[in-house]
């Protein structure tokens, strides 16, 4: 028998600088967005709160599995969620583990999933604001996401507009828990306007439904069921975004998919080629086998990172998916994150390695 | 292999934890029940601070929908993923063959002894009157 | 490829209910008179997600002259029972009972369609197996039918579309697996909505082929309700059989659930080892459609899967997948050829077994002079 993994070998005390392409902020409390927010919002926040499709204030129904869904060491000692405070996120993570870029990812009150169009439109312009005078001016090793209502397509335009010439922004940020399939038209002026401006669509799922149970068969009773369905929801606005025809339209679109896996991508691939071939007279926009697009189009984030039962199997799944399209994330501080030293725990090429964990996110967001 | 005093006994109370360094290594000594333990403060799977994780029980089922916690204070769970280890072996409850956290003997010596050596006390004040854990590594 | 040898096992072919008419001399004198009426008997209670004029839903040359795809017997038994020399076929009726409200209606046709088949179909060739079409919309007359139909051992599973009401692995579902187990009946699931739901958690998409696509991942969300509920604990001599689900997205599915199982073990204790082993001694997969793009990529799939068990000859007749007699995707091994066709099988139907078994035992008393 094997010898039991006691410790693994770590990537050495020389630790390549890496990009994390998944570092999730939160607010203290509500409070810290009320310098970005007018007097009525601040009114209506505190007065009526968000909005949102689910039956719960503040938490989820699926209740996630550790620390409500965190590192249980990532609770700054002096109050606040996770993710909170820079200091704490500095010497755990960033520091510790020698982040040369953050992405981050601004899930709490952005408006995704506001119901309230006007409020979601506030709360979008406040948490990008937030995020750069709290986050990114105090730590320049952080880049932000463009956070959008999504259910707004027009607003969420001018959202864009407004803050791309800032390099603080490197990509926007929408969530699959979309109240369509991602690929409907009424989404489409974000796209337009991602490819006009030449910055990069970010999806990451935000906890709260848009309005559908989370998987075809209906509403799971488990989490363990709910964290499955993060993978089939973005299998199904993949589709969704291929089969409409959104590459075709938009041909310089590019789509960074973060915490939805990545090993389904090549069966999904095949899938599509292979129904796509009889079906095709349904979708002549489509000018290409799906794959093809999805080859283009679409870069994938590491966590959470699967463990196979034999770790050479990932090797191949990347090999499929190519080695140009794979990028690293830790999703701190959430409970699944992924550590960069031991993550990447399969055989790769050091030239591979390194296009994991830096240069393929290098080169898509444009980092220096 | 070096003997370290890393803390008086009553310092880690049963059911606690206290996390020591040794030769710049992190080490949770546990108390369970009065027996104690010194484990790496490294989950073997990704690195989490076990420290920081709950000290809990083994839940176990006699099928759908039936819930039973058992050996309460005997198991712990990784901070970040929720791994299960036992306390006693380190080992994972899911994968106990291939899976560990790296153990190092303690054991409970009279103040007394602790004075006389061979133990390296590095700058821990030492009292016959008290005793001590002593950590191998 | 062709199929090397006589004797292959169909566990997924297709006849079709002709019209609605045809099961009327099946239905009682109420739901003949009811069903009158209210014209529904004019209509073909034809499912959505098997529109018989899509490309996905019949091949060109497996279409009759007239009539739905599936409903000429002597076309099905040539072209499919002779074409590729079947031992047996397991007929698995897409009907669109299982998606009406009305739980008394639901259940009384699904019952003529099981008189139906039997009558017009298993009756008229030996090779021919059922599955029991249940109303999944009422758990205890599912279970009636089952136990009306159970005695016929030409009928091998309890069928069920995958998208339903509700994740068909919950408790409120229970009583169907135990009546199943109890007869030695796997529950077959095949691609298929009743569309109470949206098929994406993101809501509903545009065209067709999304629909059709959009089976693979519901298929795995369905087999991660079995998993998660303890079903297969409950109920140990259970098989799940998924048809015309496709298979390689089988393993991120393993890993995932490893993986995720042992940080959220405590919440569903009842799952004592590994997902990825329980998921391999329960649950099965017809071949067709083949979502891989060649033997070689199939091969390493297999190779990921960790088991060479789970998945079971199909034709999918009429439904188009391959060209031809290719009903066989190339590359495979003879020892894999062979568990696909007829080992893994008969080793996931009792009832197919015992059929085998007992004319395995008349050939060779005729044998021996």
């Amino acid at each position: 028998m094997n010898m039991p993994v006691l410790e693994r070998n770590v990537q050495g005390k020389s630790k390549l600088s890496f990009v994390d392409c998944d570092i999730h902020p939160i607010q203290r409390s509500e409070k810290d967005l009320h310098p970005y927010l007018s007097a009525h919002w601040r009114e209506h926040m505190t007065t009526f709160g968000g909005h949102v499709r689910q039956g719960l204030i503040g938490q989820v129904m699926h209740p996630r599995m550790m620390a409500a869904g965190q590192r249980a060491d990532a609770y700054p000692k002096n109050g606040g969620p996770p993710g909170s405070d820079l200091e704490l996120m500095q010497q755990q993570h960033l520091d510790f583990n020698g982040v040369e870029t953050g992405m981050l990812v601004a899930l709490s009150r952005g408006g995704m999933e506001e119901r309230n169009l006007d409020f979601a439109a506030a709360l979008s312009s406040a948490v990008n604001d937030w995020q750069l005078h709290d986050w990114v001016e105090k730590d320049r090793r952080l880049k932000a996401g463009i956070v959008v209502p999504q259910e707004h397509a027009e607003h969420a335009v001018q959202e864009i507009d407004r803050r791309v010439q800032d390099e603080a922004f490197r990509q926007v940020i929408i969530s699959p828990k979309s109240s369509e399939p991602l690929g409907r038209r009424r989404y489409w002026p974000i796209y337009e306007a991602c490819a006009r401006n030449n910055i990069v669509l970010g999806l990451h799922p935000a906890g709260v439904s848009g309005g559908n149970p989370s998987s075809g068969t209906g509403w799971g009773t488990y989490y363990m069921q709910e964290h499955y369905t993060f993978g089939t929801t973005t299998t199904g606005n993949l589709i969704s975004m291929v089969i409409e025809g959104v590459f075709e339209k938009f041909p310089n679109l590019k789509v960074a998919l973060i915490e939805s896996g990545f090993s389904w991508a090549p069966a999904l691939g095949w899938r599509m080629d292979k129904h796509w071939e009889r079906m095709r007279k349904e979708t002549p926009h489509l000018k290409r086998p799906p794959s093809e697009y999805l080859r283009e189009h679409v870069w994938f984030c590491t966590q959470p990172m699967e463990e196979p039962e034999t770790a050479g199997h990932l090797t191949e799944i990347i090999d499929w998916i190519g080695w140009d399209r794979i990028m690293f994330s830790s999703d701190y501080p959430h409970w699944d994150f992924d550590d960069p030293k031991y993550a990447l725990n399969f055989k790769m090429t050091d030239k591979q390695r390194a296009g994991i964990l830096r240069d393929n996110a290098k080169a898509l967001y444009r980092l220096a | 292999m070096s003997r370290y005093v890393v803390a008086k006994a009553g310092e880690v109370a049963p059911g606690t934890s206290k996390l020591v360094t040794v030769k710049g290594r992190e080490i949770g000594i546990f108390n369970v029940q009065g027996a104690y333990y010194a484990l790496a403060n490294t989950c073997p799977h990704e690195g989490g601070s076990l420290c920081e994780g709950r000290i809990t029980g083994l839940v176990q089922s006699d099928g759908p929908g039936q819930y039973k916690l058992l050996r309460k204070g005997e198991f712990l769970r990784c901070p970040f993923h929720g791994w299960e280890f036992e306390v006693a072996t380190g080992q994972s409850y899911c994968d106990p063959t291939s899976m560990r956290i790296r153990q190092f003997n303690v054991e409970v010596a009279p103040g007394e002894d602790v004075v006389k050596g061979p133990y390296v006390a590095e700058s821990f004040p030492v009292s016959v009157e008290e005793e001590y854990l002593v950590v191998e590594v | 490829m062709k199929l090397p040898y006589h004797g292959a096992i169909d566990c997924d072919l297709h006849p079709a209910v002709p019209s609605t008419k045809a099961l009327v001399p099946y239905l009682d004198d109420f739901w003949q008179d009811h069903l009158a009426n209210r014209h529904i008997d004019r209509f073909g209670l034809t499912l959505s997600s098997n529109a018989p004029g899509l490309p996905i839903s019949a091949r060109e040359d497996w279409r009759p002259a007239q009539g739905l795809p599936g409903s000429d017997f002597e076309l099905l038994r040539k072209q499919a029972l002779d074409g590729f020399g079947l031992r047996y076929a397991i007929c698995n009726v897409l009907h669109g009972a299982v998606a009406l409200f009305n739980v008394d209606m639901a259940a009384a046709l699904c019952t003529a369609v099981n008189r139906y088949v039997a009558k017009e179909w298993l009756d008229r060739d030996p090779r021919l197996r059922g599955s029991i079409l249940v109303p999944p919309q009422n758990v205890d007359l599912a279970v009636a039918e089952i136990e009306r139909c159970a005695g016929d051992k030409r009928f091998v599973q309890v069928m069920f579309l995958v998208m339903g009401d509700a994740p068909l692995g919950q408790r409120r579902y229970w009583p169907i697996f135990q009546a199943a187990e109890k007869h030695g009946l796997p529950i077959g699931v095949h691609a298929g909505s009743s569309f109470r739901q949206a098929p994406t958690g993101s809501g509903w998409p545009s065209y067709h082929l999304e629909d059709y696509l959009l089976q693979a991942p519901a298929f795995e969300d369905l087999i991660v309700s079995f998993l998660t509920e303890g079903v297969f604990q409950k109920f140990p001599g259970l098989k799940l059989v998924l048809a015309e689900s496709g298979f390689t997205f089988l393993p991120t599915l393993l890993w995932r659930n490893n993986k995720v199982w042992r940080g959220a073990r405590t919440e569903v204790p009842w799952i004592d080892r590994p997902p990825a082993d329980i998921i391999r001694d329960h649950v099965r997969f017809t071949l067709q459609p083949v979502d891989a793009p060649d033997g070689k990529m199939l091969n390493r799939i297999f190779e990921h899967v960790g088991s060479d068990k789970l998945v079971l000859f199909s034709t999918d007749y009429p439904h188009p997948h391959f060209e031809g007699d290719d009903a066989l995707p190339d590359g495979l091994s003879d020892d894999m050829i062979r568990r696909i066709l007829i080992d893994n099988p008969l080793e996931t139907y009792p009832r197919l077994r015992d059929a085998a078994g007992a004319a395995n035992a008349q050939m060779n008393k005729e044998a021996v002079p």
